[in-house]
């Protein structure tokens, strides 16, 4: 079998599969129906220093493959995940990212200090890229002196891995890249949803309470995978893919395309269990082309002479 | 809860475009309680690619029925499955209804439409509890009645097809101002204006009152967030449909 490990800094990883922010809850509604245990990572919904409450109703909608969200990142708040979450996740024997939002830079900042302080926490994934609430999220992600701002500051505070969330909506994704590794961060997510919008021609409203929403699934696929492509291109520390990953054959695509590893998200809300058919397909597909590295896979794209669009800004 | 692939035993019509689909789960059988859900998988596929939510609307020792109007995609692929298929179920999702423990001599059931999906299964546990059952079933007209299981039915239609013209709600408050029914306790599910009108009849009256809600959902587990229910109160809170409801207490929260 094929060797599936990815380390970031201090962590090792078991394999290069890893449930997303967001799309796992806390880990504790999925143990009767998956065994988390044979993820790589579980990205904790993202965690904010008090509780946010969330966005009315409609948060969520189904649009062509795809699924359109305004959760506005409800959530319990870090102290609540440290006494009522942590204890259960750190037991589900995988290796624990906190996914942290803020408004401020401080806010950033103080979650991280709460949440390095404790046992079980094996990484960081910064948001900054959130598009359903006012401050924060997206205004920091599309501020590229913002994000190297919050990188700069976030990066002497923890030992452990520091990757940061990007999100797809700017121009070139490659220089927000490239302005967080500049500041010491370990990994970059690529990507967090695209800003989407669905109306109701009965009633000529918007379906979500926020008007625009997130748009994750299969339908971002194809994106997801050329921005990782500028992405990996343009950075030496690893890529992390995710958007519309459904099965096997499109988490390669994600590899073979330059990520190190990848995430899982809207499929779990189908199958919770999707992350781990996805990690024993991968070995599979490993074994039947002789490779004994998933590592190697990382990246190994045969573009040939072809050159895309991308390479004309990187 | 478990995710398992069932084999449909049959799809029979119920009404217009209503359709009742039965699949072979012992499991769900025997352990779903009334107000519970299933999340079905339309479609092994990505379209669509949510589970779509059901209330389980009757049992027997070794299959489940749902009882759905085709009104999507989903919907529509359901109505076509034939007997020997598969589908995917999850489930039993949600907690059932027992959100209010107040003493009441009679049970009082208001269904809208296809609200009366989770009714029957309701009927029988307050049979076996040895409760009295009053039933009130509203819908656009007859073909929009499904009736069976329901126990001292009393039937509203909008167009006056059948029984009381006018809305259901309207049709229970008479009867409750004109029958004395002891201690009451009312259960509703429909769509949303008359579960309002719902919580107005039992405030009146000061009765407890129990209802089940539908909206969208993105998981059924509680892992999206996606299934806000806005609680009574000072503070902005809400509740998660699928996880604390469908079922709830109506006091407890803002419709
Ligand atoms: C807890 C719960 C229990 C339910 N029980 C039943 C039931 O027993 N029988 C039944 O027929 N339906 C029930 N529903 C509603 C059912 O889930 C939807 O009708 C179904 O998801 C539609 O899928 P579709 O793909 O056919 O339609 P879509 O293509 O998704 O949508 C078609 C149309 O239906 C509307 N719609 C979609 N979802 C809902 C919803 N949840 N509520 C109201 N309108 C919706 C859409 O806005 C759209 O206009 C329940 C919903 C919940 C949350
Ligand atoms: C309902 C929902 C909630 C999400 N919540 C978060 C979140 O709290 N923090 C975050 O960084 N990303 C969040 N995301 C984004 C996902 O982690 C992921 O980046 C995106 O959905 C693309 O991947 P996918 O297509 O596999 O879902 C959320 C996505 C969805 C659909
Ligand atoms: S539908 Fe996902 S949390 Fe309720």
């Amino acid at each position: 079998m094929a060797t599936t490990s990815f380390r970031l800094r201090n962590c090792e990883f078991k394999n290069r599969v890893f449930a997303a922010s967001g799309t796992y809850g806390y880990g504790d509604e999925i143990v009767d129906l998956a065994d988390p245990s044979r993820l790589g990572a579980i990205v904790t919904k993202s965690l904010s220093l008090k509780p946010r409450a969330g966005n009315p109703p409609v948060r969520i909608v189904e649009t062509t493959g795809g699924v359109l969200n305004s959760i506005g990142l409800a959530n319990i708040g870090v102290h609540s995940f440290l006494e009522e979450k942590l204890p259960h996740l750190r037991s589900m024997n995988t290796a624990v990212i906190a996914n942290i939002a803020a408004g401020t830079v401080d806010e950033y900042c103080e979650v991280l200090r709460i949440l390095d302080d404790q046992e079980g926490i094996d990484g960081f994934e910064i948001n900054v890229s959130c598009p359903n609430v006012r401050e924060g999220g997206l205004s920091f992600g599309t501020d590229r002196a913002a994000i190297a701002d919050i990188t700069r500051r976030l990066r002497p505070m923890t030992k452990r891995p520091l990757i940061i969330k990007l999100t797809p909506n700017v121009s070139h994704i490659a220089e927000f890249a490239r302005a967080v590794e500049a500041e010491g961060a370990d990994a970059v997510s690529v990507m967090n949803t695209l800003i989407g919008m669905a109306v109701d021609v009965n009633t000529r409203k918007p379906i979500l309470s926020t008007i625009t929403g997130g748009l994750s699934g299969p339908a971002i696929k194809p994106i997801a995978i050329a921005k990782v492509y500028e992405t990996a291109r343009a950075v030496k520390i690893p890529v992390i893919g995710l958007g519309g990953i459904v099965n096997t054959t499109d988490a390669l695509e994600f590899l073979i395309a330059g990520a190190s590893a990848v995430q899982v998200g809207t499929v779990n809300f189908v199958d919770p269990s999707a992350g781990i058919k996805i990690a024993d397909g991968i070995n599979r597909y490993c074994d039947e082309h002789g490779i004994d590295d998933v590592a190697r896979l990382v990246g190994s794209l045969d573009a040939g002479t072809g050159i895309s669009v991308v390479d004309s800004w990187l | 809860m478990m995710i398992e692939v069932c084999p449909v035993g049959e799809v029979r019509t119920a009404g217009d475009g209503i359709f009742i689909l039965r699949f072979r789960s012992p499991r769900i059988a025997t352990t779903i309680r009334a107000g519970q859900f299933l999340n079905i998988r339309a479609s092994e596929g990505i379209d669509p690619l949510l589970r779509r939510p059901f209330s389980a609307y009757w049992t027997d020792k070794t299959d489940v029925e749902i009882v759905f109007h085709v009104v999507g995609r989903g919907t529509a692929l359901l109505q076509g499955k034939r007997p020997g298929e598969t589908i995917d179920v999850l489930g039993p999702a949600g907690t059932p209804f027992g959100k209010d423990n107040s003493p009441f001599d009679t049970a009082v059931l208001i269904g809208g439409g296809l609200g009366v999906a989770p009714l029957p299964i309701l009927t029988r546990e307050l049979a076996v509890a040895g409760t009295p059952v009053v039933s009130f079933l509203g819908g656009r007209s007859r073909g929009y009645i499904v009736r069976d299981h329901l126990e001292n039915l009393h039937v509203a239609t909008d167009d006056g097809s059948e029984g009381f013209h006018g809305t259901v709600v309207a049709l229970a408050e008479r009867s409750l101002t004109t029958t004395s029914f002891g201690r009451v306790k009312l259960f509703a599910c429909g769509p949303m204006p008359m579960l309002r009108a719902v919580a107005v009849l039992a405030r009146k009256n000061g009765m407890p009152c129990e209802v089940s809600l539908e909206g969208p959902m993105g998981c059924g587990i509680g892992i999206c967030q996606g299934c806000p229910v806005e609680l009574a109160g000072e503070e902005k809170k809400y509740a998660l449909m699928c996880k604390e409801g469908p079922t709830f207490d109506i006091r407890t929260i803002r419709i």
